[in-house]
Parts: structure tokens; C-alpha cells; sequence
């Protein structure tokens, strides 16, 4: 009591203080985490009457499935397509935001409504617009002459979903390109435009490496929001059709589970994307972190 | 979560003081999947029947979609507080049947209401839908649909056809199709929604042809598919060839392709009676007709099979409850009450005496075309291939029957292929399904 120093007990108290944290954690990973993965061993009837341990047999019928190897090449060409097409549309943008003079504040705003539009909603808009039973877009296109119908046309609905998908993402790594655009020095450039640089060298020797951490980890977070985040658009705009055109990973876990109610190879696909995000989540560590300067 | 939580905690603290300050009366909860008009059917048939008596009181519930509610309800059952009652669509019956432990057949709580349970008074060929192979009726039919054929008067007169009378046979159908296309009467002559059901489930059963091995299901769960025998090829070739003449456009899955139709640019569509409501809405001039059939099909028509939904009473409740439910069915039965759900939903009634007094109140010769869907029902006693079709996981196999009728459609494949496929891959569904 007479020690000026503060007593209390040091062993505990960072306990007390993370337990909350860890609490969430617990309930909101590790038990759905572990259900997941004792579930994977399982087969099932919907209403839990009969089950049977079965090993892995989940995980070998998936792996002999062709509609599984399917979903694994529609997630790769989706993904790979909306990381690339949200990037470049994005920086072109961002480049042509930061030479803009007047006005820069009101079209950075605009660029980042879409945003906080949800995905669902997102694939609403999208569905709307292209949907060639009632789309003002669709008609337009039919008309023109162009046989649009993406509820036939598995092409054009990856197309349909790919566009929409990027839509919303564009406006996140525009935020990201500006800031890092903004980060150069302008001595740098104008040292360049001296020396009588125009301005796509400009942009090609100097600006584009200096904003390539940006741009690495920018393609990391988009392969992980093409993944997992996009599940809402599929859903409200193809329904992983027509045939299984669109059916990605995450799509055919929900579809497996809560429509064709098999609930032992639903887990065992969750299980396999738990994997998956493992593997992405430690790339992104272990090259990304390491590389990004936020300047 | 902050609101839900109290709330959560006041409708348990309600739960508490209600079960014991009122133990007189019995509540009753009913999961449903009904929207807009039909959800204020549901709504008004709940007050009625509680005005109507002091002891019990139905509370329904709206769950979402279809397979939202059936999800629920299973859900509910895994955490061992199901509904009382749950609404299931006729694709989640087999789920259901399955599910022997979880449910109780509607015969035996029919009976411990008192009255007798006399299976007599229902419509034969749903009534049959929803019972065993013994005969015991499994859940009680609330919402019962037929697929019928909708046409645009005014189309057709611009083609120069009869607009009074409609085509009976699908050649028929394809040749007025083809002439309203050429005509320009419209873009597109034909379109159908729920190309599983109507196409297939109901296609068979109206052209008397096997769907599938053991009564198409409804004899036992051990099902072989049998959809690709040469008159479903036949059929689903001329819908290919159909497609890509640009004379049939594709909608969706469900009942998308209704869009198609009531925005004139399909003259004509095979839909369900129940989606009667919007193209009434839509101020069209349009006609009903039969759901057409093949003449060279023997013994076509037959009859068409049910859809919709029936309400399937769960395990896990007291006595008094399930009192409490058969005097709810009970008073669902009465004539007056089918013939309100009839008239205002546009759903089959369920009862012989309820559809007699429909008939004898005019309201048939006042709105034409109603009678359609309860005629084909009733028209001939069903035969093996007319029952309906029950599969453990018929979700899944429609599924995978629209996958490869999308794939046809888009000129992938030839009808042959498409069926040929849908069959192994359902085949093989069915059997995963069945644990083996």
C-alpha cells in the first residue's frame, strides 16, 4: 500500500483483457470451425435422425465429382477475371482522378458510392439492368440485334456476374491507387517531365513501380472478396447458372447445404475452402505485409 | 442484436407469464411461406378459427421462401423446438416422408380431434399425393395448384387463329407458335415456367408415361428414373428445336418466364392456376386452356398432378397441442372456408363438397377457365404414372434436370443427351441420397 507502484494481478489482468476478444473468436471460429470439420465426417439425413461416421468418404466423392472440378475452374476464371478487371479499370481511373485539377474531391466521392452498396442489392442492380426477361439493357441489346440471354448463354452470364462483381470493387482499390499515387514525390515526376518525359512514360518508368506494393496487395484482397465476398451477386443474379456456368466454390457450399440439404459434403466443401483461405490468408503475410509501404 | 436480444427476451418472458397465467388456452405455432394476398389468407383463416373457439390459438409465422421455411422447420426440429405446423412444398414431400421420426401422419391427428377422419371427403387425386403407400395421409393439403395453359387473345387474332378456342395438342401449340412468331403477331409464340414440373412431372402424368420406377415414387424411395424414353425425347426436341427457331424462349427455372408473358412478348405459356393472380392484375385479354398433351400418347389426358403445399404436423408436441391442430384442420375442411381459400387465392379446394358448392354458386360460369385445373385433376381415376412424383431429394434432381435443359436450350446438346444425362446424374443423386 505504501509502494507508489500500482498493484494488481499482472497475471490475470491480460487475461481479462484479451478474454473478450478471445470469447469471440471462439464462438464465432472455432466452434463453427470444428463443427464444420465434424460435420465433414459425417453422412447425414437432413433432420439429424440417422448418422453415420463415414471418414472421409465426403471429402473423396467431392474430389470424384466432375460438377466439383467444375466449380473449381468457374472460381478460377471469376476470380482471376474480376481481380484483373477491378484493378485495371480502377487505376485507370485513379490516374485520371489524380491529374484531374478542378473537381477532384466531387468525382473521388462519386467513384466511392459504390461501395457501400451491398452485394446482393449490387446483383439486384445488375439483374435489373440485364435480365433478359425484363432488363431496360437486355431490350436494348435484343433489339440491336444481339442475342443476349445470359439465362442460356453461360458465357454471358460469367460475363454478367464478372461485371457486376468488379463494379463494386472498383471503387475500393480506386481509393487505394489514389492514396499511393498521391504518396510519390512530385519532384520525382516533375524531374521527369523536365527531362522531357511525356506522360504515359512517365506513368510506365515511374509511377506504375512505385505503386506496385499497392497494386500486390490489392490483387491479393481482390482474389479473397472474388472468393468469398461475391456470393450475394451469384446468388441474386444467375443462381450459379444456367447449367453450372456460374457456380463458384462458395456457391455450390450454400447450394449443397441448404438446397440439396447435404449437409456432410456442404461441410466437406467448407472444409476445403477453409484451406483455401488458410493458404491465401499466409501468402498475404508472408510477401504482401512485407512489401506494402503505406507511405 | 442489441434489439433483437430484448426483444428475444421479452417475447421469453411473454412465452413464460402466458403458459402459466393462461393455461387454458392452447397455442398453436404455424410456419408458412405465403406472401401478399395469399399471406392475408393465411392471416384471416388464423383469426377466424380463434374468434371461433376459446381453447386453442394459432399463431402463424411467415418463414420466407419455400426452401427457407422447409430449412427452418428442419432447423427447428435439429434444436428440438419445431413448429406445431409446418408449410412444405409438394418438391420437399419426400424430404418430409423421410423424415419418419420428426412427423406425425395427418390421418392420426385428424382422428384424436374427435370427429372421425373420413378420407372420402378430400380431392382423390391430391389426397393420394399426400399419402403413404399404404394410404395413410401423411399432411394435410392447403395449397393445391394444376399447370394450365395461358394465351393472349389479342395475339392470336393479330396471327389470324382462333382466339376462342385455344389448341389441345402440343402440336397444336407449336404450329399456333410458330405462326404467331411468323405473323409477327409477337417476338416469341411459347414460353413455359417450371419446366420440371409442368415438362416433365406433369407432362408424364397427363400423357400417362413412367417417370420413374416404383410408381414414380410414391410406392418407395428406391427410385429408378425413367424420363428419357422416346416421347419425353420427343417432346424436349421440339422445345430445342423451338428455341433455336427463336419461336420458345426460356424464362427461368420457376416462374420467371411469366414476365415474358404478361409483357406480350410470348403469346403463349403452360403456367401454374396459382400464378392466375397476376396475369388478372396485368388487365390482358387473355384465355385459359387445358395443359396440352400428345394425341398419339395412349390414354392421354390423364390427369394432371398436384403442386403447392401441404401443412405437415411435427413431432416433439403434448397431446393437447395436436388437439389443438385437428380442430385447426378441421376447421380448414369446413365447406364455406375452402371455398373462401379457393375463390380468393385461386388454389384448389381440397374437399369434394367444397368444389360442389362452388360450382353451384356460379362462380365457374362468372370466371371461366377457373374449373380448368380441377377438371384435369379429376378428370380420369389416376393410374401408376399419375400419382405424382416422390423422390427423398427431388430438389436436387430438378436441379439437375434444369441444368441440362438449359445446356439443350442453348444448343449444347441434343434432347437425347440432355435426358440421358439428367437420368444418370439423378440416378445417381437418388442413390447418394438413399446412404449407399
Amino acid at each position: 500500500m505504501s509502494s507508489p507502484r500500482v498493484t494488481f494481478n499482472n497475471k490475470l489482468l491480460p487475461y481479462l483483457l484479451v478474454a473478450p476478444q478471445l470469447a469471440i473468436t471462439l464462438v464465432f471460429f472455432y466452434w463453427p470451425a470444428s463443427q464444420a470439420i465434424y460435420q465433414s465426417v459425417l453422412r447425414e439425413d437432413p433432420f439429424g435422425l440417422n448418422s453415420r461416421f463415414v471418414g472421409l468418404a465426403n471429402f473423396q466423392r467431392l474430389f470424384e465429382e466432375p460438377s466439383y472440378i467444375n466449380s473449381f475452374k468457374v472460381t478460377a476464371v471469376f476470380s482471376i477475371a474480376t481481380a484483373v478487371l477491378a484493378l485495371v479499370v480502377a487505376l485507370l481511373l485513379a490516374v485520371m482522378a489524380d491529374r484531374i485539377v478542378k473537381g477532384r474531391g466531387f468525382y473521388r466521392t462519386l467513384m466511392i458510392w459504390p461501395y457501400a452498396v451491398a452485394p446482393a442489392i449490387a446483383g439486384m442492380l445488375w439483374l435489373f439492368m440485364f435480365n433478359p426477361t425484363m432488363g431496360t439493357f437486355a431490350y436494348m441489346l435484343r433489339s440491336a440485334g444481339y442475342n443476349w440471354d445470359p439465362l442460356l448463354n453461360g458465357n454471358q452470364a460469367m460475363v454478367l456476374v464478372i461485371a457486376a462483381a468488379a463494379w463494386k470493387q472498383i471503387s475500393y482499390n480506386f481509393l487505394f491507387f489514389v492514396a499511393g499515387l498521391q504518396a510519390i514525390p512530385k519532384s520525382l515526376v516533375e524531374a521527369a517531365a523536365i527531362d522531357g518525359a511525356g506522360e504515359n512514360r512517365r506513368f510506365w518508368t515511374i509511377q506504375f513501380p512505385l505503386i506496385a506494393p499497392t497494386t500486390f496487395f490489392l490483387l491479393v484482397i481482390n482474389t479473397v472478396y472474388a472468393f468469398f465476398d461475391t456470393f450475394g451477386i451469384i446468388h441474386a443474379v444467375t443462381g450459379g447458372g444456367p447449367g453450372k456456368a456460374t457456380e463458384t466454390l462458395v456457391y455450390k457450399v450454400y447450394n449443397d447445404g441448404f438446397v440439396n440439404l447435404m449437409l456432410g459434403s456442404s461441410a466437406a466443401q467448407s472444409v476445403v475452402l477453409m484451406v483455401i483461405v488458410i493458404a491465401l490468408t499466409a501468402i498475404q503475410f508472408r510477401y504482401v505485409e512485407r512489401k506494402v509501404h503505406y507511405g | 442484436m442489441k434489439i433483437s436480444g430484448i426483444a428475444a427476451g421479452l417475447a421469453a418472458a411473454i412465452t413464460l407469464l402466458s403458459s402459466s397465467a393462461a393455461f387454458a388456452v392452447t397455442e398453436i405455432s404455424w410456419w408458412h411461406a405465403m406472401t401478399g394476398a395469399n399471406n392475408e389468407v393465411v392471416e384471416t383463416l388464423a383469426k377466424q378459427f380463434n374468434e371461433s373457439q376459446g381453447d386453442y390459438k394459432v399463431v402463424p409465422v411467415f418463414k420466407g421462401t419455400y426452401p427457407e421455411t422447409l430449412n427452418a422447420g428442419i432447423a427447428a426440429f435439429r434444436a428440438k423446438q419445431p413448429p406445431a405446423i409446418l408449410q412444405v412444398f409438394d418438391v420437399g414431400t419426400g424430404v418430409m416422408m423421410a423424415a419418419e421420426g420428426a412427423v406425425k401422419p395427418v390421418a392420426d391427428i385428424l382422428s384424436m380431434g374427435g370427429a372421425k377422419f373420413d378420407k372420402s371427403q378430400y380431392l382423390p387425386g391430391i389426397v393420394a399425393y399426400y399419402s403413404k403407400p399404404d394410404g395413410t395421409m401423411l399432411s394435410f393439403p392447403y395449397n393445391s395448384s394444376s399447370p394450365i395453359l395461358y394465351y393472349n387473345k389479342d395475339a392470336f387474332q393479330k396471327a389470324g387463329l382462333d382466339a376462342a378456342n385455344p389448341p389441345k395438342t402440343w402440336p397444336e401449340v407449336f404450329e399456333a407458335a410458330r405462326k404467331i412468331k411468323s405473323s409477327g403477331a409477337a417476338k416469341c409464340g411459347l414460353t413455359s415456367t417450371w419446366l420440371t414440373w409442368i415438362g416433365l412431372e406433369n407432362f408424364a402424368a397427363w400423357n400417362n408415361l413412367q417417370y420413374g420406377t416404383q410408381e414414380n415414387g410414391l410406392a418407395g424411395t428406391d427410385v429408378e428414373l425413367k424420363f428419357n424414353s422416346p416421347m419425353f425425347v420427343k417432346h424436349f426436341q421440339n422445345f430445342a428445336d423451338l428455341a433455336k427457331e427463336g419461336v420458345f424462349r426460356y424464362g427461368g427455372r420457376t416462374s420467371e418466364a411469366k414476365q415474358l408473358f404478361l409483357s406480350g412478348e410470348c403469346a403463349i405459356m403452360t403456367e401454374s392456376s396459382g400464378g392466375l393472380g397476376d396475369v388478372i392484375k396485368s388487365g390482358m385479354n387473355y384465355g385459359l386452356g387445358q395443359l396440352p398433351y400428345y394425341p398419339d400418347a395412349p390414354g392421354a389426358p390423364q390427369n394432371t398432378i398436384p403442386g403447392g403445399a401441404s401443412l405437415w404436423v411435427m413431432g416433439g408436441h403434448s397431446d393437447e397441442e395436436y388437439k389443438g391442430v385437428a380442430a385447426f384442420f378441421n376447421f380448414l375442411s369446413k365447406t364455406d372456408i375452402q371455398q373462401y381459400l379457393h375463390e380468393k387465392s385461386g388454389y384448389l379446394p381440397v374437399t369434394l363438397a367444397a368444389y360442389e358448392a362452388t360450382k353451384k354458386s356460379g362462380f365457374y360460369d362468372k370466371n371461366p377457365g377457373r374449373e380448368i385445373p380441377i377438371t384435369q385433376m379429376m378428370g380420369k381415376a389416376p393410374t401408376e404414372n399419375s400419382k405424382g412424383v416422390r423422390l427423398v431429394n427431388l430438389p436436387q434432381v430438378r436441379d439437375i434436370e434444369n441444368e441440362e435443359f438449359e445446356k439443350m436450350l442453348n444448343g449444347e446438346q441434343s434432347a437425347q443427351q440432355a435426358l440421358d444425362n439428367a437420368v444418370a446424374r439423378g440416378n445417381k443423386a437418388i442413390q447418394e441420397a438413399l446412404g449407399k
